[in-house]
């Protein structure tokens, strides 16, 4: 419902910044920060709206972020494709593929090095798998036996490219990743209970100690890579993709399979939420001209 | 009280100190406990410190600054060791991307106090990848500190500021320096990164000497001399910020600007220097400001091409006497026992 208001919105041409929404990939983000504890940190790449709210992250300063106001949570200096809250367990998302990914090893490695029993949850998608960070990672994090999750969602498209001109077809990406060694599995990405189940089996072997753990999860981009708006009409995917897509919707699969008492009142106090937080975002000032923009500590 | 150790073993001070003062202090890189202990200066500090702060890493350069980053925004203080500046260009994704960026593009909410070193080669054909002196392409981008300690004193009070300081750190260590000596204080102390030093005074030109070069300018210093040329000599130490305090202050003394860079003329710190004083002193200058580095070209393998590589002494006498108007030639200083390609006899290969 945010990232729809966002889209609603967009248009506006008052969210100065690009902005990769994630809808229709909205199950791996809450299910794998449903079995998390308030101590664990999870890192991200440029779409990283989903995990920053299902993290907790804060709406009202997301939205100010994506306005470009002072009260952003980064004040305006990185807007949605670098989104922070670490009080909330939201450790920092940045938007070069799989840049982030080795930052979510090292928080993990002074969780180790502290003894604390914190998870540090790294969120990827497909077309990292083609960097050669995420190979490094991998191989980093198992050498070293940190606890960390990396949980890579699989929407099949890397902007409009294709699996087929990235990866060979006789290779999945779980069986990739346990080519270094660590434990992987896959699941279904739209499916939030089996993310849950899965995330919280992942969780609970590296926490005791079992070392890192690798999640693959298949699930859809409904909109276009960047921006507001759908883009089955360009040619690069099928509107009868799409819809097999949309049919498999992970809000609508949850809700035909359990008794969802509540659903109309939920969604009325997230309408409320996400009014209050624009008129938070549109009600704060901009940076002034003369706030100091690289706070450089003195030595 | 001080007593003469050698630029790796400061270094290797400055680590064990910070080890042993802060907890959060960490070290590591390829080689780093190995028997050569990075031409010294990670001698010993695993076995004294642990294997969890002290340890060697993967062949995974890029992926390790990015681990950096991550120990470093969560607490710990990393230092990340390079025997080559060029191993480091793997993880330039990591350190302009990332680690300069860091506080600024999360509004200041989160920090990268990290330290990176890592060793500039020269001489036993050290060649086109593995003699590299890249301050520039480091200088180039804001939210790094760029420093070149040149002598032992100044590489142990310069590692001991960049670990505490909270925002990121390049340090690029000419491998010649590993081969002199100087006097060390014993205690732990600070140098500030953006200070450069005045080596030697004088008041007709001013030598800006940049890591190795800056003792190369003072013995170009010694030859001026004796021609009755008085120099000065700034190391400039700090690559990024520059001081331009002290060098303006000792330009607008001698009226002539000579850099010596131990790196490319074309796009290098030398420009950087010589712009800013035009700017601000040009009515100031008697001459043009002159600049010395290496030539455009990388750096060929064979001696015989790898000698006529480097700015020498003589050389920098010679432009330094232009600059003041005396058209005096200077005879290259004496080899004795060493060829070009080793700073002193006992620097010999495979190094």
């Amino acid at each position: 419902m945010v990232e729809e208001a966002i889209a609603d919105l967009y248009p506006g041409q008052e969210m100065r910044c690009p902005v990769h929404l994630s809808i229709g990939q909205e199950a791996p983000a809450v299910g794998v920060c449903h079995v998390l504890g308030d101590q664990d940190l999870v890192v991200s790449g440029h779409r990283s709206h989903a995990h920053y709210l299902a993290r907790g992250g804060d709406l009202g300063r997301m939205l100010a972020e994506l306005y470009g106001r002072a009260s952003g949570c980064t004040g305006g200096l990185g807007g949605s494709m670098h989104l922070t809250d670490p009080e909330a367990g939201f450790l920092a998302a940045t938007p070069i593929v799989g840049s982030s990914i080795p930052v979510g090893v090292g928080a993990a490695l002074t969780a180790q090095s502290r003894g604390t029993d914190q998870v540090i949850v790294v969120f990827l998608g497909d077309a990292a798998m083609e960097t050669g960070v995420l190979h490094e990672s991998i191989n980093f994090a198992v050498v070293r036996n940190l606890p960390v999750l990396f949980c890579c969602e699989d929407n099949l498209y890397s902007v409009y490219s294709p699996m087929s001109v990235r990866q060979p077809a006789s290779r999945t990406i779980h069986d990739l990743a346990a080519g270094h060694g660590i434990r992987a599995a896959a699941g279904n990405g739209n499916d939030v209970e089996e993310v849950v189940s899965l995330a919280g089996e992942a969780r609970a072997a590296i926490r005791s100690g079992a070392g890192p753990f690798f999640l693959a999860l298949s699930t859809y981009r409904w909109r276009e890579h960047c921006g507001p708006y759908y883009d089955n009409d360009i040619g690069y995917r099928t509107p009868k993709e799409f819809e097999s897509w949309k049919a498999n919707d992970p809000i609508e699969v949850l809700a035909s399979r359990s008794a969802w008492t509540g659903r109309e009142e939920a969604t009325l106090v997230i309408e409320a939420e996400i009014r209050q937080a624009v008129d938070f975002a549109m009600a704060s000032p901009f940076p002034d001209a003369d706030t100091p923009l690289l706070p450089a500590s003195e030595v | 009280m001080t007593r003469r150790i050698g630029y790796g073993e400061a270094i290797r001070e400055a680590l064990d100190q910070a080890l042993a003062a802060d907890p959060d202090v960490m070290v590591m890189g390829l080689g780093v406990p190995d028997p050569k202990g990075v031409f010294g200066s990670t001698l010993g500090l695993q076995e004294k410190h642990g294997p969890d702060r002290v340890f060697d890493i993967p062949l995974s350069e890029n992926a390790v600054t990015g681990v950096a980053l991550g120990c470093a925004t969560t607490g710990l203080r990393p230092v990340l060791v390079h025997q080559r500046v060029d191993f480091t260009l793997v993880s330039f994704e990591q350190v302009i991307n990332q680690l300069a960026k860091w506080r600024f593009m999360f509004g200041g909410r989160l920090s990268a106090p990290v330290l990176i070193r890592m060793i500039i080669g020269r001489g036993w054909g050290q060649g086109p990848q593995h003699s590299q002196s890249l301050q520039a392409l480091f200088a180039h981008v804001p939210g790094l500190s760029v420093i070149m300690p040149t002598t032992p004193s100044d590489a142990k009070g310069m590692i001991t500021s960049a670990i505490e300081s909270d925002d990121p750190v390049v340090c690029l260590e000419h491998r010649w320096l590993y081969q002199i000596r100087d006097e060390v204080a014993i205690d732990r102390y600070r140098v500030p990164l953006n200070r450069a030093r005045v080596m030697r005074s004088g008041s007709d030109v001013t030598l800006v000497g940049v890591s190795y070069m800056a003792l190369e300018c003072l013995t170009a210093a010694e030859m001026l001399e004796g021609a009755g040329v008085s120099a000065e000599v700034i190391d400039l130490r700090s690559i990024r910020p520059l001081d331009d305090e002290t060098i303006l202050d000792s330009v607008n003394r001698t009226g002539r600007l000579l850099t010596v860079d131990n790196g490319h003329v074309v796009g290098g710190i030398s420009a950087e220097i010589t712009a800013m004083v035009v700017e601000r002193s040009f009515d100031q200058l008697k001459a043009a400001p002159g600049r010395m580095g290496f030539p455009d070209h990388p750096t060929p393998t064979t001696p015989s091409l790898a000698d006529g590589y480097y700015p020498l002494p003589h050389e920098i006498a010679e432009a330094a006497a232009r600059l003041v108007g005396v058209g005096q030639t200077f005879e290259p200083g004496e080899l004795g026992d060493r060829r070009l390609d080793q700073p002193d006899p006992s620097y010999e290969g495979p190094f």
